[in-house]
């Protein structure tokens, strides 16, 4: 059993609540109590029906305004995987809470409510998901029950999904009729639909490949924590502790540690005090080394494979995220990359992406909270990157302003 | 090349509970790196007795480099209370308990008395004071998601202002696995390295790893208060009534927090792999089913973090 991680995109009109609500309901996964509560709350409420929205809105806020506003997240399992759901609001206004959610997880659910069609915030969401590198997406052409579950139009939607799809190279597509509200092909096959001979939508979570999704040809190793015990039997010990990011690292294998380039080789790897032959994205491990060589909280340590880029130039896709402030050139933050901090400046920002419609505006002199642009940053000293694309882990980052500490932008760097 | 990439896909083939103790201690770690003076908040409980195995294997073969720090309401459970000593002292971890009774009589507050009087909400006071005697910046905390619908929206790194207060509309987006702990003087961050776990990883962590619990939670023979429909342990120290009921019953706790506050349910279960098989059978939530506390109001759990609860 492994774990996977998903993001539902789409709004209350789509039936993305419902949706959940579903998974969650027909795999078990919501007990006596809280369905107790939600019927409680859904009465006071007076409507009626009970709303499974009520499960995911945690806060005071969003019972009130019957909207989510913030990431919320719901566990589920069934025998063959453990799934962690994130649940983003959908709206234009709360884009960098998509962005965040989208930030962790493996697969995206697009919902496309089967009247409407292709529209413009499933050209927003999809864009967000292309952009922060999600290897699968699921398009849920949902409600087919109110349009007499027509295989002409799911045939219609899927085609110009397609069309959209191309644009923005996404690696995994799959597309899926359904209807959330009357539970078709979500966990059990429809029977109104008997033109869809695909899998359904449990089926194609608890199926797909997120192994291979991850980088495991450039070893990346950013080192948290050194570790040196200074007893008397571990008098010399000095083990590096971390999380391998992308790759592979073995016993002997010949390292490069970023900034500095020096060069050394792995002497012994453990796995919480436990010898190990070798580790592997994601596994967290303790690196040693055969040399003496100068390395604190930050560094990066590179194994076979390509060489990260070790520059203090750096072109990125940014989301914006804060609020109160703008971002403009000549403005100073600190850039958050791995394990390390570093200050830097924004040199320009060369375009803005309309993320309803992907054109590239120029001649913009700030960004406001939402906007996705392209920038360029300069840091006060050297960082070891990748291609976000390529590698999530090692080509992500964070700004943070200097004066409230906030985080403010999400950084996907280019290589 | 093709045989680099199938040796590499057999050594990451990882169990969940692989992954999920992977990124608790990866937490672990950057709480450690990139805060002066972090704690860790023990209280005896299955929750926080994980995260001092975590901490252990994120640190090995060096100790825990952090404190464990123990708010001790005086209405604990014995058996609780006992665990925690002997804990601390089998990994070697400094060990700081502060009293909530002491904080009552030093600030002049109003304890809550009569029926369902529980002391929850002032170890709240306590925690703050602790945090500021020991300029603690960062406390790490077993609470999880999918414990209570506030939880699930807080964040790994959950900042607090200097009055301890937790801002639900003022959190810092939280993206991929950048960690943000950059604070001012006087603010802390709550750190929770097993947000993604559920009551049910725990125990079958639990279970892989062999970590001794508590005697409370197996099968054992008490006297208890009938209450509501709840069985409560009997203690001098909780308020009875007429209404109330005193029985002796087979039963073990599902958590362990104030003997005030928390139920217990009948059962036979004396194993970790029975107690596991009830769990898995069982259709109350873990917080519906023993905390009393969360029963009263829609967004209990949201206005005690607000005011800064763990």
């Amino acid at each position: 059993m492994d774990i996977l991680r998903f993001i539902t995109a789409g709004s209350v009109d789509d039936g993305k609540s419902t949706l959940i609500g579903r998974l969650l309901y027909d795999t078990k996964s919501i007990l006596a109590d809280q369905l107790e509560a939600v019927e409680k709350a859904s009465k006071t409420r007076g409507d009626g029906e009970i709303d499974l929205a009520l499960l995911t809105d945690g806060l005071r806020s969003e019972r009130e305004q019957g909207i989510t506003i913030d990431v919320a997240y719901k566990y589920f399992q069934t025998p063959n995987r453990k799934f962690i759901s994130i649940d983003a609001p959908g709206h234009i206004q709360y884009t960098r809470n998509m962005v965040t959610g989208a930030s962790n997880a493996d697969l995206a659910i697009i919902l496309i409510d089967a009247r409407q069609g292709v529209v413009e915030q499933t050209r927003r969401h999809s864009l967000i998901a292309s952009m922060l590198g999600i290897p699968h997406i699921v398009v849920a052409v949902n409600k087919m029950d109110l349009v007499g579950y027509s295989e002409d139009t799911f045939l219609q939607i899927a085609q110009e999904y397609q069309k959209l799809a191309d644009k923005l190279a996404i690696k995994d597509l799959k597309i899926i009729p359904v209807s959330a509200l009357a539970g078709d092909n979500i966990v059990d096959k429809s029977e109104a639909m008997p033109w869809y001979t695909g899998e359904t939508m449990l089926h194609f979570l608890e199926n797909v490949d997120v192994q291979h999704d991850l980088n495991l040809n450039d070893a990346r190793f950013s080192v948290q924590y050194v570790i040196r015990p200074q007893t008397e039997e571990l008098h010399d010990y000095r083990g590096y502790a971390g999380r391998v990011q992308s790759g592979v690292f073995r016993k002997g294998d010949t390292i490069t540690v970023f900034p500095s380039e020096q060069t050394s080789k792995i002497a012994k790897i453990e796995v919480y005090g436990q010898e190990a032959e070798e580790v592997s994205a994601p596994q967290s491990a303790t690196i040693l080394l055969e040399t003496d060589v100068d390395i604190s909280r930050g560094d990066l340590i590179s194994g076979t494979g390509n060489s990260p880029v070790l520059s203090q130039d750096v072109e990125a896709t940014i989301c914006w995220m804060d609020d109160r402030k703008e971002l403009k050139v000549g403005n100073k933050y600190t850039l958050q990359h791995g394990t390390t901090r570093v200050r830097c400046s924004v040199k320009g920002i060369e375009y803005r992406v309309d993320i309803s419609n992907y054109d590239q505006l120029e001649d913009i002199e700030s960004l406001k909270l939402n906007d996705v642009a392209k920038i360029v940053l300069r840091t006060a000293k050297p960082i070891a990157y990748d291609a976000y694309q390529t590698n999530r882990a090692n080509g992500a980052a964070i700004l943070i302003d200097e004066t409230s500490n906030v985080t403010v932008g999400a950084c996907m760097v280019e290589a | 090349m093709s045989n680099i990439q199938s040796l590499s896909s057999e050594a990451q083939r990882q169990d969940y509970l692989d992954q999920l103790e992977s990124e608790a201690i990866y937490i672990m770690r950057e709480v450690a790196g990139q805060f002066e003076r972090p704690a860790l908040l023990f209280s005896g409980g299955k929750d926080s007795i994980t995260l001092v195995r975590l901490a252990q294997k994120a640190f090995a073969p060096g100790r825990i480099p952090f404190p464990l720090v123990h708010i001790d309401t005086g209405h604990n459970f014995p058996e609780a209370t006992q665990y925690r000593d002997w804990m601390a002292n089998e990994v070697g971890a400094k060990l700081i308990v502060r009293q909530v009774e002491d904080t009552i009589k030093a600030k002049g507050l109003k304890e809550p008395t009569g029926k369902n009087a529980s002391r929850n909400w002032l170890q709240t006071f306590t925690l703050l004071d602790t945090i500021e005697e020991f300029e603690f910046d960062a406390c790490i905390g077993g609470a999880r998601r999918d414990e209570e619908k506030a939880r699930a929206k807080e964040r790994i790194f959950s900042f607090r202002d200097e009055f301890g207060q937790w801002d639900p509309k003022r959190q810092r987006p939280e993206l991929w696995n950048l960690f943000n702990g950059k604070i001012s003087k006087g603010e802390n961050v709550r750190c929770f390295p097993i947000s993604n776990w559920t009551e049910l990883d725990v125990w079958a962590y639990i279970e892989r790893e062999k970590i001794p619990l508590p005697s409370i939670y197996f099968s054992h023979q008490r006297e208890m208060i009938l209450r509501d429909g709840n069985l409560l342990a009997n203690a001098d120290f909780i308020y009875k009534d007429d209404s109330d009921v005193i029985v002796t019953k087979t039963v073990r706790f599902r958590t362990v927090g104030d003997m005030t506050c928390t139920a217990a349910v009948e059962s036979e279960a004396s194993t970790i792999e029975q107690v596991v098989a009830e769990i898995k059978a069982t259709r109350i939530s873990e917080r519906g089913e023993t905390r009393i506390d969360d029963q009263q109001t829609e967004a209990a759990m949201e206005d005690r973090k607000k005011g800064g609860y763990f």
